[in-house]
């Protein structure tokens, strides 16, 4: 398999969370304004104590909780052409593209990993907000079909965290193509037996939520995260109405049956584990 | 005995061939009254027109490509239906909750060759385009063309799509109904279609809701249409913090046919008669009939794994090695 002498370089990365942040900082949840201690707030999941927000996690404490002991191998995600539209608006694509870079440590808005859920062999692959809003360009896209290849290749279900801001634009079109890109991994995964599961978190709208983030065998939603296609303020200005309460948030998707169900992220894992367990039947007998 | 003619909506940058044509029209009304013989006159006229139209064409800038690609006169979906197909009986509703409008579509023959068409509707006129709801689908309609595409699949019969929509409708009721899911199986309908998809963007290629309909086997692009993740309005709104900069985020988007093209996006650009498709509605037509009958032949010769299977490979390489 060539793509993955080329691509899957397994990257072991320390498994401990970095520790530049005081443990006395104090952090005030950004939804109730209480103020939390930061390594309490990072006990908790960044789950507010107070009000049960759900703060927006980093790539790595997002791995570090869904696997089992928080042990992972993180994958080189495959490298695409940089600015396929030589892209320029106030700033240069690649300059902007440097600077996310930069900041986040990471090549762009995805990373993928593998290793086990509730004792079963996983791969799961993480958006990140952080990084040009997780927007979906060519990066996205193939390290999406990658995380299918891999799951396929690992006979292990993919599960997909989503959280975006919908395309990325400075690569136009390109970017558009990812949604039937993606589409094709979810099938890659279908086709091999494989269950795809989507956690959809704070949050995701656009294109993401129109390709691949809606075609789980399971959807599962983190409470309060905004899910949508179009933005509310579009709507807003379109149908000249006030958008319901609560509209286009995870508890709203599950009324109106878009998900499955909406998971607090301290029962993550064991409701992932769990599902898992039931889906996989066939690997069960098989191995018996 | 001239045939009255009903005014043509010209763009802004049509200005010179507007002044032009109107002299014509002139020309043409003091020839019938005064009965005055100056058809060398009026043909002078013409052919200056004709050099106008060919040079302001000829260079048209993105900007301008997606004022000529909404164009009110521009053929919309249903005159493609109406002059390319036969036979014609349209299919209704998404089985579900509603028949949606913005997307028509059914059963019919092409060529002789029975089809599954489908198109995204904008109207021809006020009344029209309420109806269809400017082409803006909601959910029922994305899935009324999944539904479409699939009963093609069942009786091994092609699918063409003509794409014109500014993208898919944003409102509360869409949402509700699960929008992103709809575009989404839309999308997959076509991409795992055993039977061959040609999707053709007509006018405008609006994001999600065109690529809904468009991932196919051939996608084919009237020269002036344009096909882009978002508008240039929106993404100027964002980028450029000011919606005026349209033109600007047009040209940085790179959203005209030779643009995707050149980035092996699609597949093949269908040329447009002098001045741009409503110009010459019927040659339009016609010239997207024989592109499609072309890009027909050699995929009816593949059974459905094989077209399956250079589908993917077709959109999993796209991208792969853009120019840079
Ligand atoms: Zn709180």
């Amino acid at each position: 398999m060539s793509w993955l002498t080329e691509y899957v370089r397994p990257k072991i990365r320390t498994l401990l969370g970095r520790r530049d942040v005081p443990e006395n900082l104090w952090v005030q949840c950004p939804s109730c304004q209480q103020m939390m201690f930061h390594a309490e707030l990072e006990k908790a999941m960044k789950v507010c104590s107070s009000c049960g927000h759900h703060m927006r996690p980093s790539v790595a404490e997002r791995l570090r909780w869904t696997f089992d002991d928080g042990a992972f191998t993180r994958i080189e995600l495959p490298k695409v052409p940089a600015d396929p539209l030589r892209f320029r608006d106030s700033q240069r694509y690649t300059d902007r593209l440097k600077t996310a870079r930069d900041k986040n440590q990471s090549d762009d808005a995805l990373a993928v990993a593998h290793g086990s859920i509730g004792g079963q062999r996983a791969v799961a692959a993480v958006m990140d907000f952080d990084f040009m809003g997780g927007s979906m360009g060519a990066a996205v896209g193939e390290g999406i079909v990658a995380a299918a290849k891999l799951a396929v290749l690992q006979d292990a279900p993919l599960v997909v965290f989503t959280a975006s801001g919908g395309a990325r634009m400075q690569e136009g079109a390109v970017s558009l193509m990812q949604m039937p890109r993606t589409i094709i991994a979810t099938r890659l995964v279908k086709e091999a037996g494989l269950p795809f599961i989507v956690v959809l978190t704070d949050p995701t709208t656009g294109g993401v939520t129109a390709s691949f983030a809606m075609l789980g065998d399971i959807q599962i939603a983190e409470p309060g995260a905004l899910i949508g296609f179009a933005g509310a303020r579009v709507i807003e200005q379109t149908v000249r109405e006030k958008l319901p309460d609560g509209f286009q948030r995870a508890e709203y998707l599950h009324q109106h049956g878009i998900v499955d169900l909406v998971a607090k992220r301290g029962d993550l894992q064991a409701t992932l584990g769990r599902i898992i367990g039931l889906l996989r039947v066939k690997e069960l007998a098989q191995a018996a | 005995m001239l045939d009255a003619r009903p005014m043509r909506h010209f763009l802004e940058f049509e200005k010179p061939i507007a002044e032009l044509e109107g002299k014509i029209e002139e020309l043409r009304k003091m020839s019938e009254a005064d009965g005055l013989n100056i058809a060398d006159e009026i043909a002078k006229l013409t052919e200056k027109t004709d050099k106008q139209l060919r040079a302001t064409y000829a260079k048209l800038t993105p900007w301008q490509k997606t004022q000529v690609a909404r164009h009110p006169e521009r053929p919309k979906a249903g005159d493609y239906l109406r002059g390319l197909i036969t036979d014609y009986e349209p299919l209704a509703g998404d089985r579900a909750f509603a028949d949606d409008l913005a997307v028509i579509g059914g059963l019919g023959r092409f060529r002789g060759r029975s089809v599954v068409v489908l198109g995204t509707e904008k109207g021809n006129d006020t009344e029209s385009r309420v109806k269809h709801n400017f082409g803006m689908a909601k959910p029922e309609g994305y899935r009324k063309a999944r539904r479409l595409i699939e009963l093609a699949g069942r009786f091994g019969i092609p699918v063409l799509t003509f794409v014109d929509t500014s993208g898919a409708f944003p409102g509360i009721d869409a949402e509700a109904r699960g929008q992103a899911e709809a575009i989404a199986r839309s999308i997959e309908a076509c991409l795992e279609s055993p039977v061959p998809v040609i999707a053709t963007i007509i006018g405008e290629g609006g994001s999600g809701g065109a690529i809904a309909l468009a991932a196919g086997d051939a996608v084919l692009m009237l020269e002036h249409a344009i096909y882009s993740v978002i508008s240039p309005e929106g993404c100027a709104a964002i980028l450029w913090k000011d919606a005026a900069q349209a033109p600007m985020a047009a040209e940085a988007l790179k959203l005209t046919a030779e643009d995707l093209k050149r980035l092996e996006l699609i597949d093949t650009i269908v040329p447009e008669p002098l001045g741009g498709a409503h110009r010459d509605c019927d040659a339009t037509i016609a010239a997207v009939g024989d592109a499609i009958a072309a890009a027909l032949t050699p995929l009816l010769a593949l059974d459905a794994a094989a077209l399956k299977a250079a589908r993917r490979e077709k959109f999993l390489d796209m991208g792969r090695d853009a120019l840079t």
